[in-house]
């Protein structure tokens, strides 16, 4: 149930994104384009959602803005997981000196005060590292990093403890005695048994990274425009509420739909 | 911060064209720009210990006039946003625990939306509505002279609880279903205890030892992560002092903040550790 409605949301929203230059071609505009004439238009046939304060379609905006912000989470996800996961078997497998040391700057990341860190790290000029300035591909590329520096965590910490259950279960020692080498032990036998909570605590961070990168990019720090992110259709929202209150509202309405399907997507592979 | 674009001169070179080259490497000099990182860390730290502050480049006036009413302004809206959500959340986590059938289903989709809920956009709705279409209370800003405080802090209190009453049900609700399926919990029944002593006296206590050290977890994050609520309702706050200070290369000003945002935070932990003796005996003895 949970699942079948997490993974309803998430699908819509993936379909959205995928079929944006679909829709654009048959309503016949150009979401990238201002139209200073149909400013904060109503919604019509023309513009199902209306249009935003430079008058381009929201809608379209909306389809490209998930394509940007489920790429991020996507990608922060699957960075946490790899790095997480990496960590945290080596944490258990080494245990000893290399479980301690890793596992306080774990909680030493967890101490942080994340906010104000990612607003400094966000504010880092990536031009001194040799990547271009302000194109929306080096946005979502320090964004994902940034994100992925935090993300690692709580993933690492799940994969630790249950690494360190199946490292003590009898099986891993018949498949040592049996010559295994422990490359092959990790690798074969114990990932496959840890890969459940892992899966959760990814499906958990997609939602995290989704609402971090919304936050930033509302905040300015994140996906600059023009190109459109959820949080940066937000970010002058302050000046729309008196003229479109319903462009303010869309762009969250769309973060809470993935948000949430990503969480009881989550719950769902939980139980 | 060292990593970012420009330091201070560099923006008053742009905002002031008679400045020569030669007056910049003074300034330089003057304010330690020219000496590494490390160096004008180690000094700003000797500084701060000997109780000596300095002064905001952003505001030009000492940094400690401006932190002041920056703390409590926050102290106000997370302590009581915070009280909120941990009552309300707890409540109804109680509830859902007691009620598995009636209620539970209709809290874990709330706690979802909640969770999924991002804060600034809850902020907007709520100004659009309350402030914009209803007229109710103000869209954001802090009471002058005369104006009541509780106007102004209604709705960011209200949007930061929202977004932090979710964790509280989870816990409480789970909590309180491991605790009422224990056996000392089927002996207080047995007894003939009544059903309002055997939740609140036996059940409940044990059941809110984790919601305390969250709510003291919360309380130290929100001192400088309340940025967001108080972006949107143009508050001024830890959170954004710490954001204007760190986009406006205002070096010192952003340390001291942190710092001064570390130190509550150590403090609320340190708090949630006494609070948890009170609550829990077997705490005291060791």
């Amino acid at each position: 149930m949970r699942l079948a409605l997490g993974l309803l949301l998430l699908g819509l929203l993936a379909a959205g994104a995928l079929g944006a230059p679909l829709l654009q071609a048959w309503l016949e505009h150009d979401p990238f384009l201002p139209d200073l004439m149909a400013r904060y238009a109503a919604p019509s046939a023309e513009h199902p959602l209306g249009t935003d304060d430079l008058g381009r379609d929201l809608l379209l905006r909306l389809l490209y803005g998930a394509r940007v912000s489920l790429s991020v989470g996507l990608a922060v996800a699957l960075g946490a997981a790899l790095l997480g996961t990496a960590i945290g078997l080596l944490a258990a497998w080494r245990g000893g000196w290399v479980d301690a040391a890793l596992m306080r700057v774990a909680d030493g990341m967890l101490a942080l005060p994340a906010l104000p860190l990612l607003v400094v790290l966000a504010a880092v000029d990536t031009g001194r590292f040799g990547l271009p300035r302000g194109e929306a591909l080096s946005d979502i590329l320090r964004i994902t990093v940034i994100l992925v520096i935090f993300g690692w965590v709580g993933v690492a910490r799940l994969a630790r403890a249950a690494a360190l259950r199946e490292l003590t279960q009898d099986y891993v020692a018949a498949a040592r005695v049996a010559g295994a080498s422990e490359a092959r032990v990790l690798w074969r036998h114990v990932l496959p048994n840890i890969a459940g909570p892992i899966t959760v605590a990814t499906a958990l961070a997609v939602a995290g990274a989704i609402l971090a990168e919304s936050t930033l990019s509302f905040l300015g720090l994140g996906i600059q425009p023009p190109a459109p992110s959820w949080g940066n259709m937000l970010s002058n929202a302050q000046e729309m509420v008196f003229n479109a209150p319903l462009v303010a509202v869309w762009p969250g309405v769309m973060i809470l739909m993935a948000v949430a399907g990503c969480t009881l997507t989550a719950d769902g592979v939980r139980r | 911060m060292g990593l970012m674009p420009g330091d201070p001169l560099d923006l008053a070179m742009l905002s002031d064209p008679a400045l020569t080259a030669a007056d910049v490497e003074r300034l330089r000099a003057l304010h330690g720009l020219d000496r590494p990182l490390h160096e004008r860390y180690l000094a700003w730290a000797g500084a701060v210990l000997r109780w000596e502050f300095g002064f905001s480049r952003l505001y030009a006036v000492p940094a400690a006039t401006i932190l002041w009413p920056a703390l409590t302004g926050t102290l106000a809206l997370v302590g009581s946003a915070l009280l909120i959500a941990a009552v309300a959340g707890t409540a109804l986590g109680v509830l859902a625990a007691i009620r598995p059938r009636g209620v539970a289903p209709l809290t874990d989709a709330l706690a979802v939306l909640l969770q999924s809920t991002p804060t600034f956009w809850l902020g907007i709705v709520l100004i659009i509505v309350f402030a914009v279409t209803l007229g109710w209370l103000p869209a954001g800003g802090a009471a002058e002279e005369g104006q009541s405080a509780l106007r102004f802090l209604a709705l960011p209190v209200i949007t930061l609880a929202a977004a932090n009453t979710a964790a509280y049900l989870r816990h409480a609700m789970a909590g309180m279903q491991g605790e009422l399926r224990r056996d000392y919990i089927r002996t207080a029944r047995m007894k003939g205890l009544p059903e309002r002593a055997v939740i609140w006296r036996h059940a409940f206590p044990n059941a809110a030892i984790p919601i305390v050290t969250i709510a003291a977890l919360d309380a130290g994050a929100l001192v400088s992560g309340a940025l967001v609520t108080e972006t949107i309702f143009a508050r001024p706050g830890m959170g954004k002092l710490i954001y204007d200070s760190i986009m406006g290369n205002d070096y010192n000003l952003a340390l001291l903040a942190l710092l001064l945002a570390a130190l509550v935070a150590m403090l609320a932990t340190l708090a949630a550790d006494m609070a948890q003796r009170l609550i829990d005996p077997r705490l005291r003895e060791g």
